[in-house]
């Protein structure tokens, strides 16, 4: 195996994303980003995630639709609930799964990724689910897949998180029913959070009316305009009139850095309480990616409310990326 | 353009099915059956039957897009719709409808789909038009209406208000 070895700091290029995820027909090939993807695309999503919602009903928790397929969840970064619900989607739609801890694997070892996946695909796998810590991995590969492969972006650096984005828009609509009418807001790191910038891309693709981010200053991007949200400093103010508040996780790792306050101090500013949440309207609904981290982000009394769908959002999970696996292998070139 | 079937009446049709589908239910002693149609024109006339059979059980739909046997040539229907069956399927007698039987690809489906809710008892099937032309083994129970067509030519129910068939040219 080649020795041309990828720093670990290495920053894939920026991605050009729109092009590389559709096909000449314009269907979902490769899922790497919201960003670019139209309205009918991610409501596609969600009707087929709505289809794929009875399967977890029935006593055999499977459809054959993807069997004899292998699917290949390539985590570069730590994740436990992406990793499991990707593993069982793909085990609800019948394919085979392979998980590879890279981090612990091959690359530690020397192998490039392009080594990694090369092999991979001499084992013959469809599609590669890629977390990586630098932003544009997923592009990356995507860019250098045989044609019939697939890839799906599970979080790349401070850059996207589209099938968390997607599960979130697919939960606010089977709370809410219809986007247009809604403000949504954002509480938490957003600076660093590639989950809130795939949030931010879905709401304004599919009619938001409003959305928020609310952070302290040092946690927003200087250039919050352009996000295409409006930003608060005063967690009150943000609330107000407020349809749906989506909490972030904190990073319990940047704690204590200068972007933060401690702890408590940050709870007492942006925490999530019973009494804070009377500020937004009366049947606002409260979701958090997980894990949360009580009595930092969240009270456990908000966590475990009756405003919360917080278990929902991991259901959901489920069923939204399955119709992602679906779609984008529905739509591959079939291997030759 | 789809031609209408002029000599046939879908309601009329129904009108039978319900009364054989009654007899042949009596005949096998198979009481209190659970009726599925499968989208979209199999539940059309489900709807029709449940109704006019007076069933107690409410009807379920099932949509088979994720058993279809040709996924890895054509891909996921994008009009898929989420099935519901309302009760259990373990130990009951199924009725299954379903509006044109041709290569008995969607029936096949449509058994594997349920057989995953649970194991019945039982499967009556019953269609609205037999068109010949099996590539499986299958029958159906209960037929509406036999036509004897040549391949390239197709048949339709339209609805869901009036049924009506219609054939055309591929």
């Amino acid at each position: 195996m080649s020795s041309s070895k990828q720093p670990a700091s290495t920053s894939f290029k920026a991605p050009d994303s729109s092009r590389l995820q559709l096909d000449e027909q314009g269907r979902l090939r490769h899922f790497l980003t919201v960003e670019s993807l139209s309205k009918d695309i991610l409501t596609e999503i969600m009707d087929v995630a709505e289809s794929f919602s009875s399967v977890g009903h029935q006593a055999v928790k499977k459809v054959p639709v993807l069997r004899g397929k292998t699917i290949v969840n390539l985590f570069f970064e730590n994740s436990t609930r992406t990793r499991t619900t990707f593993d069982l989607a793909a085990k609800r739609l019948s394919a085979d799964v392979i998980n590879l801890n890279i981090a612990t694997s091959a690359t530690s070892k020397g192998e490039s990724i392009l080594d990694t996946i090369r092999n991979l695909e001499a084992m013959h796998a469809d599609m590669f689910v890629v977390r990586h810590s630098d932003s544009g991995a997923a592009h990356f590969i995507a860019n250098n897949v045989e044609p019939h492969v697939s890839v799906i972006n599970a979080g790349d650096g401070s850059h996207a998180h589209p099938t968390q984005a997607m599960l979130d828009m697919f939960t606010i609509r089977q709370v809410k029913k219809d986007f247009s009418n809604l403000n949504v807001a954002i509480i938490g790191d957003i600076l660093h959070s590639r989950v809130a910038r795939s949030q931010i891309q879905a709401l304004n693709t599919l009619g938001v009316k409003d959305i928020r981010v609310i952070a302290p200053r040092t946690l927003l991007p200087s250039d919050v305009g352009s996000l295409g949200a409006h930003a608060y400093g005063d967690l009150r103010q943000g609330l107000d009139n407020v349809d749906v508040i989506i909490m972030l996780r904190l990073q319990r790792e940047r704690m204590g850095s200068a972007l933060l306050p401690s702890e408590h101090e940050y709870f007492e500013c942006f925490g999530l309480t019973e009494e804070k949440l009377a500020y937004a309207k009366p049947d606002v609904t409260v979701m958090h990616p997980g894990p949360i981290n009580r009595g930092v982000e969240m009270d456990a009394a908000v966590a475990d409310g009756a405003h919360s769908v917080i278990l929902q959002q991991v259901t959901n999970g489920i069923a939204v990326r399955m119709a992602v696996m679906t779609l984008t292998l529905g739509h591959s070139k079939v291997a030759g | 353009m789809g031609e209408t079937l002029s000599a046939v009446d879908v309601e009329d049709i129904i009108d039978t099915m319900a009364g054989e589908l009654a007899q042949e239910m009596k005949r096998k002693k198979r009481v209190d059956p659970l009726m599925i149609g499968v989208h979209t024109g199999g539940l059309w006339v489900a709807e029709k039957l449940h109704r006019k059979l007076g069933l107690k059980k409410p009807l379920g739909e099932i949509d088979i897009s994720f058993y279809r046997d040709d996924f890895s040539r054509i891909g996921l229907n994008p009009q898929v719709k989420p099935s519901q069956i309302p009760c259990e399927v373990e130990g009951e007698n199924i009725i299954l409808v379903d509006d044109v039987l041709y290569t008995g690809r969607t029936s096949r489906a449509a058994l594997n789909e349920i057989f995953d809710y649970g194991r019945p008892d039982s499967v009556t099937l019953a269609v609205l038009v037999d068109r010949g032309e099996r590539e499986l083994p299958l029958h159906a129970d209960i037929v509406g209406l036999k036509l004897d067509l040549s391949p390239e030519k197709q048949v339709k129910l339209t609805g869901p208000a009036p049924l009506v068939l219609e054939t055309n040219r591929n």
